[in-house]
């Protein structure tokens, strides 16, 4: 979810042109400001404001001030439920993001042949529903799985379940954000520790670790916000083991009681809220840290530890292929475990719960709506932030939720937007139970990371461009349509993409607002779990890893070939 | 960008967001919303069938266990989205019928109805479709590799040797759960009852949230014993399941399914053409293929693998006691099973 905001760009003030009247493009570009913010506070801030008054009130709309906190934590199973999920998520916290250091370690700092494929196989899970690592733990290592054994009589039903299924999902994300941290180190600190005649031991702990310790911090924030708010994991392999993502879906769903729903929700705003500002705080020390003389580290090869890297991210990578490999032929085989001859009658969700492959086709038409509105709102509002001349207050407001989405959890999220567009009183509410609201929810949902890309990317462009158009009085749009939009198509592409996969994994916004007509294929993979359908329920998240693995694909050949040539200007 | 192509493009947005918007407004003759808790394999040939003998009504099928879409129901009380409930357990929709969400319809044919299966006043606010009653799906191939003797009632259950061996839904969550636990109220009294379950839960190794996934594990092997009941047992096996269907030899929980007309329905003629056809023998013949009893007597059932007379065998259900107790039954569930932290697997 929030895997690229390390690779942020500085806060500095945009520099204000020399502009001192406002003229008629101005003009139209604070219009524009204020309509985006608008829009964020229609489509973020007015949902979590129902959620917050929701939980102060009884089911019949009246106020009952805290009663519904003390009902929450005179439950023991309730408040039982937030150190079940503070635990477990610390500790997949743990465990993933030292393996994916080892990981990066491997991919940046070594000679290891095949750091191409590592690299690839390693995104798997994150283009998958966090259902499937799930499904494919209880074909592994439930009461009949295949290597039952080596969990030792021990339960995979509970927090063992929970933690493998989670350290699986989240491993990429964690990658992605120390291998850009190890990717960026300083060569001339080793030079120095080598002159010194440090040993390697201690240049590590002394020079790469420090140099790492902000991605690795913003690694264990990430991933803990997550593991926490993640709910597809436990809902399928928890048992017992309750959680509050569960909670919420249960109180929710099951017991129709919003407001305990809404009380569990406030509750997991406040770790994830926590996370990111703490985040936040610690990568703007993060960028005073680099120096523009920095030299790149080039690794050299070291026989000892790229074989030994190599077999640690061999195993790891086996890990990752055997979990993908094993949903792939649970879902071809005709019965599990007793009949294994292939066959494709899992595939034929249309005689199962979740919606059949309507559920698939909507999720296409979920997916591509919101790369598509999403891509153009996300990257049209961050320039509009970006390059709108002055106007800071309400500029930094705009930026600001912006970046709101990034601290709430989907779960969240979608309870919010039920308190708001299921409300009869709210002239919006007739969106409510369409594709658009399931749209608009997931743009929302993912607006945060999205729209740091493309700030990232707006601000490789030299200001001058503005001014000159400006001077030569060609209106702001076309400067926008011309230049701006051009050179930044790598990252609105990118956009694009990053919205595709999740809307089309996602599980935890939109399990709450979609339709009997708008159900979706990773909420049909929970549904049919949910009544036993274990099989086809992975045959549809590997139809959904499939779309999501085969666009991926088509976008890295399309990279390499057509974006090659139209970014070829960037070379000299 | 020049005025023509501004105007083409805003053209082109104003029809993608009215596509977006239209999936839900745009109405057929009668688009029905229908809660159901039947189960997702049987709504297809049942959705199919009605609508060909009603052209011009088309079927919105909102389906979930029978706990969650009564809770739904409850829950939009004040502004109900279903026009019709169908397929839902009658004590469930007696919970309607108390709240006084129900529209009384007498349907065309009501009088061939057996008298035992529909509300009683001439224009009864719900009508049966079919029995639905417990029964246990038995993985032969691991009950054999465990050496487990087949069980024959539900007092076998609480033997030692099934301890972990047992899945069961959830009562709160679904209508087969909660027909069990009524009926072990019923027939070994409240506290008998109780006794029953506590001893039961100490060989259970999961509460499903579905009447169905019990089966399904036990077909599959991830539990031995499923609870669950007889048209999931009979389609699980002849799917080719490696498993035994056991009737308990002390009787039957069951309830029916039944069909209600919601008061607030804006689409009453097509939800009466709905209330209509679930009483026609067309209608009762498919309800047939799926349940050995239905509610026009004298059609003939085809389940393949249920031996047994199920009429005989089903106990003496009060179903105004079930209904009326019916939070209370769950609130008592829930706090002896449902918080507690559990015993490993």
């Amino acid at each position: 979810m929030a895997t690229e905001t390390l690779i942020l760009p500085d806060r500095a003030a945009a520099i204000a042109p020399l502009r001192q009247k406002l003229g008629r493009d101005d003009w139209i570009m604070r219009g524009a400001v204020v309509a985006l913010g608008l829009w964020l506070i229609v489509t973020v801030l007015l949902p979590l404001w129902a959620l917050l008054s929701k939980s102060f009130q009884a089911a019949d709309g009246s106020f009952v001030g805290l009663a519904n906190f003390q009902a929450y934590f005179a439950s023991p199973a309730l408040a039982n439920s937030i150190w079940h999920s503070i635990w477990v998520s610390l500790l997949s916290t743990v465990i993933c993001v030292l393996l994916a250091f080892v990981y990066a370690y491997g991919l940046t700092r070594t000679c290891m042949p095949g750091r191409g494929l590592f690299r690839i196989i390693a995104q798997i899970p994150i283009l998958a529903p966090s259902l499937l690592p799930a499904i494919s733990l209880v074909y592994l290592f439930g009461n009949q799985g295949l290597v039952k054994w080596m969990l030792f009589g021990a339960s995979i039903y509970g927090p063992i379940g929970i933690v493998m299924g989670e350290v699986f999902w989240t491993f990429p994300h964690a990658l992605i954000i120390i291998t850009t941290a190890l990717a960026i180190s300083d060569a001339r600190l080793y030079e120095a520790a080598e002159a010194l005649r440090a040993s390697p031991h201690r240049t590590f702990w002394t020079v790469t670790i420090p140099g790492a310790r902000y991605g690795l911090i913003s690694a264990v924030f990430v991933v803990f916000t997550l593991v926490i708010t993640d709910f597809g994991v436990p809902k399928v392999i928890g048992g017992k083991f309750n959680v509050l993502a569960t909670d919420i879906y249960k109180q929710v769903v099951g017991q129709q009681n919003f407001q305990m729903g809404a009380v569990v929700g406030l509750i997991l705003l406040l770790p994830a809220a926590l996370a990111f500002v703490v985040d936040q705080l610690m990568q703007r020390r993060q960028l005073a840290l680099l120096s523009a003389r920095a030299v790149p580290y080039a690794p050299r090869p070291d026989a000892t530890i790229d074989r030994a890297m190599l077999a640690i991210c061999s195993l790891i990578a086996f890990a990752i292929l055997v979990v993908l490999g094993v949903s792939f032929f649970a879902s071809i085989a005709t019965f599990w475990p007793y009949n294994l001859a292939p066959s494709f009658k899992n595939f034929d969700f249309d005689m199962m719960d979740g919606g059949g492959w309507r559920s698939y086709f909507n999720s296409l038409v979920m997916a591509g709506l919101t790369a598509l509105f999403g891509t153009a709102v996300i990257f049209t509002g961050a320039y509009l932030v970006e390059k709108t001349p002055r106007f800071r207050a309400i500029r930094g407001f705009v930026q600001f939720l912006a970046l709101l989405p990034l601290a709430v959890p989907g779960l969240v999220l979608g309870l919010g937007y039920i308190f708001f567009f299921n409300n009869p009183a709210n002239p919006l509410s007739f969106i409510y139970g369409t594709m658009a609201i399931l749209v608009i929810c997931t743009i929302s949902h993912f607006y945060s990371v999205s729209h740091l890309t493309a700030v990232t990317a707006l601000k490789q462009i030299d200001q001058e461009f503005e001014t000159v158009s400006a001077s030569l009085r060609v209106p702001f749009w076309r400067t926008f349509m011309r230049v701006t939009l051009p050179v930044c198509l790598p990252a609105v592409l990118d956009i694009a993409m990053y919205l595709f996969v999740n809307a089309m994994t996602t599980v935890s916004a939109v399990v709450f607002i979609y339709a009997p007509h708008t159900t979706l294929a990773a909420i049909a993979v929970l549904n049919m779990d949910d009544a036993g359908d274990v099989a086809p329920a992975a045959a549809m998240a590997m139809v959904v890893f499939a779309t999501a693995a085969v666009t991926r694909a088509i976008y890295m050949l399309l990279t390499q070939g057509y974006l090659a040539r139209a970014q070829m200007w960037r070379k000299r | 960008m020049n005025l023509c192509t501004t105007s083409r493009l805003r053209r082109a947005l104003v029809s993608i967001a009215a596509a977006m918007f239209g999936l839900s407004t745009a109405t057929r003759a009668a688009d029905l919303t229908v809660y159901t808790a039947l189960e997702a394999d049987q709504i297809k040939p049942y959705k199919a069938a009605f609508e060909k003998a009603n052209p011009g009504v088309n079927i919105l099928w909102v389906r979930d266990s029978t706990g969650i879409i009564t809770a739904k129901l409850l829950a939009e009380k004040a502004n109900p989205k279903a026009d019709v409930v169908m397929g839902l357990a009658a004590t469930s929709l007696m919970l309607l019928q108390k709240e006084g969400m129900l529209m009384p319809y007498a349907p065309a044919g009501l009088d061939k109805v057996d008298a035992k299966m529909r509300d009683p006043a001439a224009s009864p606010q719900w009508v049966g479709m079919d029995v639905w009653a417990s029964a246990f799906c038995v993985n032969t191939v691991e009950s054999g590799k465990k050496n487990l003797p087949e069980p024959a009632s539900w007092a076998d259950l609480t033997k030692p040797v099934y301890q972990g061996q047992i899945a069961m839904p959830n009562p709160a969550s679904s209508g087969t759960g909660f027909l069990m636990v009524s009926a072990w109220l019923q027939m070994f009294g409240w506290d008998g009852g109780w006794k029953y379950m506590d001893e039961l839960h100490k060989n259970i190794a999961a509460y499903t949230h579905s009447g169905s996934k019990p089966c399904r594990q036990a077909a599959a092997g991830e539990y031995t014993i499923g609870l669950s009941f007889e048209y999931r047992a009979n389609k699980t096996k002849k799917g080719g399941a490696p498993i035994s269907i056991v009737l308990p030899k002390e009787g039957l929980g069951w309830d029916m399914e039944a069909i209600g007309i919601m008061k607030t329905t804006k689409e009453v003629e097509a939800a009466k053409k709905l209330a209509d056809w679930a009483a026609t023998p067309d209608a009762n013949k498919l309800y047939a293929e799926n349940f050995a009893i239905v509610a026009l007597p004298g059609i003939a059932s085809s389940m393949e693998f249920i031996q047994g007379d199920i009429d005989k065998m089903l106990i003496k259900n009060d179903f105004a006691w079930a209904a009326e107790n019916r939070d209370k039954i769950l609130a008592e569930w829930s706090k002896r099973y449902d918080g507690k932290s559990e015993p490993k697997n």
